[in-house]
C-alpha cells in the first residue's frame, strides 16, 4: 500500500510544472496543455483522498472535472482559431490591443 | 512491486510533463501530454479507480487531444518565436521559485502523518454508477446542459460569419 503523502507531491509537482509552463510559455496552445497538465494533478489529488478515506464522492468530482476540461479545450481551442485567423499569430504577447 | 509500479509510472508522467514544456513544436508538446495522461491513468488504477482510468484514457487522450492535435495541423502553424520578448529572463526566474515551492508544499505534506486506511472501495462502473443518479443527479444533469453551451459557444467563435 502506497502513503498518500507520496501521491500529494506528485500531484504538487504536476500542478507546478503546469503553473510554470503556464507563466513561462507565451504559445497559447502550449498555455492550454499546461492547463490540462494541472486539471489532472487535481484529479490525481481527487482520487487519492477517495481512495484514502474509502468515499465515492471524490471520483464523482473527477467526472465533472473531465466534462468541465472538455468544454474548455473546445471553446478554447475555438477562440485559438478565432485568433490565429485575425492576428496571424498566437503569441499571447502580440494580442495587446486592449492594452495602454 | 506496486511501489516499483508506483515510481515508474511517477516518473513517467512527470518526465512528459516536463518534456510538453521543453519540446519547441506544439505538436510534439500534445503527444508528450498523452503520455502524461496515460501515465496518470495507470495511476488511477494502482488507486483502485478504474473506470476513471478508462474514462480518462478515452476522453482526455481520445477526445481531447485529438481535438488539439486536429486544430494544430488545422492551423499549420509556423514554428514559433516562443519567448522572443521581454520574458526570456522570467524562466531563470521562474524555475527556481517553483522548485523552492516545491520543496516548501513537499516538506509540509511529508510531515502531515495521513493514517494509511486499508479501503475496500472500488471505483467499479456499478459504485459511480450509483453514486452519479442518485446524490449528484442534479449535477449530472447541468453537466449536458454545459456541453451544449460549450458546443454552441464553440461553432459560433470557430465559424468565419454569422
Amino acid at each position: 500500500m502506497i502513503p498518500l503523502n507520496w501521491y500529494l507531491i506528485l500531484a504538487a509537482a504536476l500542478f507546478l510544472i503546469g503553473v510554470l509552463g503556464f507563466f513561462v510559455k507565451r504559445n497559447i496552445i502550449t498555455l492550454l496543455l499546461s492547463v490540462e497538465i494541472m486539471l489532472n494533478a487535481v484529479n490525481l489529488t481527487f482520487v487519492a483522498f477517495s481512495s484514502q478515506h474509502g468515499i465515492i464522492s471524490g471520483q464523482i468530482f473527477v467526472f465533472f472535472v473531465l466534462v468541465v476540461a472538455a468544454a474548455e479545450a473546445a471553446v478554447g481551442l475555438a477562440l485559438v482559431i478565432a485568433m490565429f485567423r485575425n492576428r496571424e499569430t498566437l503569441n499571447v504577447d502580440r494580442s495587446n490591443l486592449l492594452k495602454w | 512491486m506496486i511501489q516499483i509500479l508506483f515510481f515508474f509510472f511517477a516518473a513517467l508522467a512527470v518526465g512528459a510533463a516536463i518534456n510538453v514544456l521543453a519540446q519547441k513544436h506544439v505538436l510534439y508538446s500534445s503527444l508528450s501530454l498523452i503520455v502524461m495522461l496515460t501515465a496518470v491513468s495507470a495511476l488511477f488504477v494502482l488507486l483502485q479507480a478504474e473506470f476513471l482510468a478508462v474514462i480518462n484514457v478515452i476522453v482526455y487522450a481520445g477526445a481531447i487531444m485529438v481535438l488539439f492535435v486536429f486544430v494544430i495541423m488545422l492551423l499549420n502553424l509556423p514554428v514559433d518565436e516562443d519567448g522572443a520578448d521581454r520574458l526570456r529572463w522570467l524562466k531563470f526566474i521562474g524555475i527556481p521559485l517553483g522548485i523552492f515551492l516545491l520543496f516548501m508544499v513537499g516538506s509540509t505534506v511529508w510531515n502531515l502523518g495521513v493514517a494509511p486506511v486499508a479501503s475496500q472501495m472500488n471505483g467499479t462502473p456499478e459504485a459511480i454508477g450509483r453514486s452519479l443518479f442518485t446524490d449528484y443527479l442534479l449535477p449530472f444533469e447541468l453537466t449536458s446542459l454545459l456541453i451544449l453551451i460549450a458546443l454552441m459557444g464553440a461553432v459560433v467563435f470557430a465559424k468565419k460569419e454569422l
